[in-house]
């Protein structure tokens, strides 16, 4: 499936986006940019704003002030939203509709065909392990089943853009093991993937870039996965190091200090490690061990968000 | 087309309703005893009663159960339709569907298309149902009694419940379930009482009464809509012998139907700003 992509590059753009309920700021000045095609998430602690931040995306909720733009457009245009796919945090509809009644009546308000649905509705609900579920009414699902069949409307019409809302709750580890899938597939047809996600793990290993938010402001975006990352430690083990060797590193280092036979260096990217190697040796060092100092998406949360929390 | 999907499911969803079968269930019970009553009061009819007058007693007793079937219909729309939204906003349910290609007054529009349709059938059934039996019943024994100007009867009364559904979309759209409710019926009280000021002021003479009641009306219009089915309804005769307690002494005028009407649509109007505009 080929996704067709506009002039507009930026997926979801927001500038100062602000949400006040009577003497409560919600969303103090929200400014993001997520690309097409990626897989973004949205990380923060309890009550950062993620979910207001996300309903005001998705035209659910009117901005106090501040702009944003969804696909080109202003956010919460009709016009807009069949190119958009929305799992909501605890999905819940209509219990008497069989779960293929749901997804037809889904499709309808998408405009999708009779025989359009006919086609995709077996389809989705194989993708989603609910294939022996079609018939069955909603009011028998458990928590993981409504998630799924939740996360089944939300790709019904092939969306552009899709905004998963804590996709992962209430899924046990095959649940959310699918998920993960679906939004590689989705990243792989060239959608665009917005993820509000508590579980780090699950984001650290599906997200291309993360945004960390605090009292509902973007307090820093990161690129996860090696691509795009700012700056990475690098320690080593060495042996017959010089001062003189150390101060040549300064091409590819930002920083390097020797404590023993520890090496630790802040370089650029992981692109440079073989020429360092290669001017070490080439200066007589003996090199035993190279490690790359990788911060764990938890870590990286703590250090920016803090530990605090955020109510 | 987004309206009439929403229309489909509302009508299917409300259809479900416990409270709708409850109502039907009640109707069904109230026929039966209404038919079971005036059975026996037309069985035990002496041999040279007049015939005129007996016929003008059956209407009287129809205008009665109509008054009923009215009250119940109010009731059952009020009571089904209620929680449509403030339920769905509170359940988070709205959002799935408030996020498709869907605007919002034609979610709205279609939720009130759905409750429409099951209101219609409901007043068609119970209307129907009590024209029915009555006329079944007194065939034999007086030629048959039917309302005076039936259909003119029946789309006041549905005119009234797709009033008291209007009101009750636009509370829904601001307030909680139970606000919601208290409000809507607490107005139809004050129209209820209003509308009994009014017939005891014509009786009296008291114009300032009478104005208290018109004011009453103007607040809420659901039972002038009542009274003036009431005079479509019922016989002539009746009305002028004051034959039935709801004889036609102060009858609503037809701009007061208007001014009902107005304020249907100012209400339904209200409610698509409303929900509209409000965060879902």
């Amino acid at each position: 499936m080929i996704v067709l992509q506009t002039a507009d590059s930026a997926a979801i753009q927001t500038h100062g986006l602000r949400k006040v309920y009577g003497q409560r700021t919600a969303v103090r000045g929200l400014t993001l940019e997520v690309r097409r095609g990626e897989v973004f998430g949205f990380l923060g602690p309890n009550g950062a704003g993620k979910t207001t931040s996300m309903r005001m995306l998705l035209g659910l909720a009117a901005s106090t002030a501040g702009r944003a733009r969804v696909l080109g457009r202003p956010a919460g245009e009709v016009a807009t939203r069949r190119k958009i796919g929305f799992l909501p945090e605890h999905f819940s509809f209509y219990d008497w509709l069989t779960a293929a009644e749901l997804l037809r009546f889904h499709g309808r308000l998408y405009g999708m065909s009779r025989a359009e649905l006919r086609r995709r509705t077996p389809a989705l609900l194989d993708l989603v392990g609910l294939a022996d579920h079609r018939d069955k009414r909603l009011r028998g699902f458990s928590k993981g089943m409504l998630q799924r069949i939740g996360l089944a409307q939300a790709l019904l019409n092939d969306p552009e853009l899709i905004f998963l809302d804590e996709p992962t709750s209430g899924l046990d580890p095959v649940g959310r093991r699918l998920v993960r899938d679906v939004i590689k597939a989705q990243r792989e047809r060239g959608a665009t993937v917005f993820l509000n996600s508590h579980l780090l793990s699950e984001v650290e290993i599906t997200c291309d870039r993360v945004a960390f938010i605090k009292h509902g402001e973007v307090l820093e975006t990161r690129a996860l996965h090696g691509a795009g990352e700012e700056t990475l430690r690098v320690t080593m083990r060495v042996r017959k190091l010089t001062q003189e060797a150390v101060n040549g590193l300064s091409p590819w280092a930002s920083s390097a200090k020797l404590e023993g036979e520890c090496l630790s260096l802040t370089v650029a990217s992981s692109e440079v490690l073989p020429e360092i190697l290669r001017f070490l040796v080439g200066r007589g060092v003996d090199v035993y061990e190279v490690t790359p100092q990788r911060t764990s998406l938890e870590e990286m949360f703590l250090q920016i968000v803090g530990t605090d929390g955020g109510l | 087309m987004g309206a009439w999907i929403m229309a489909g499911i509302t009508f299917r969803e409300a259809a479900r309703k416990r409270v709708l079968w409850m109502a039907l269930a009640a109707g069904a019970a109230f026929l039966s005893l209404f038919g079971t009553g005036l059975y026996f009061q037309l069985k035990d009819l002496k041999p040279h009663t007049n015939l005129l007058l007996e016929r003008q007693g059956v209407g009287a007793l129809l205008m009665v159960g109509l008054y009923a079937v009215d009250l119940m219909a109010v009731v059952m729309t009020v009571l089904t339709s209620v929680d449509t939204l403030s339920g769905e906003l509170a359940s988070g349910t709205i959002q799935a569907v408030a996020t498709k290609p869907i605007s919002r007054w034609e979610l709205l529009l279609g939720k009130w298309m759905g409750f429409v349709g099951m209101v219609t059938a409901y007043v068609a059934l119970m209307v129907g149902g009590i024209t029915a039996v009555t006329y079944r019943m007194s065939l034999h024994a007086v030629g048959g009694v039917l309302p005076h100007h039936l259909l003119r009867g029946v789309a006041l009364i549905w005119l009234e419940c797709i009033l008291m559904l209007s009101l009750t979309f636009q509370m829904g759209a601001s307030f909680s379930t139970l606000t919601n409710g208290v409000v809507v019926l607490g107005l139809h009280g004050i129209a209820f009482i209003g509308g009994w000021i009014e017939q005891a002021a014509a009786l009296t003479h008291s114009p300032r009464a009478l104005n208290v009641g018109i004011t009453a009306s103007l607040i809420m219009p659901s039972e002038a809509l009542w009274r003036r089915a009431v005079f479509e309804m019922q016989s002539p005769i009746v009305s002028a012998l004051g034959f039935s307690p709801f004889s036609a002494i102060s009858v609503p005028s037809k701009a007061m139907i208007l001014y009902a009407c107005l304020y249907l649509a100012v209400a339904l109007a209200l409610a698509v700003r409303r929900f509209s505009e409000r965060d879902l």
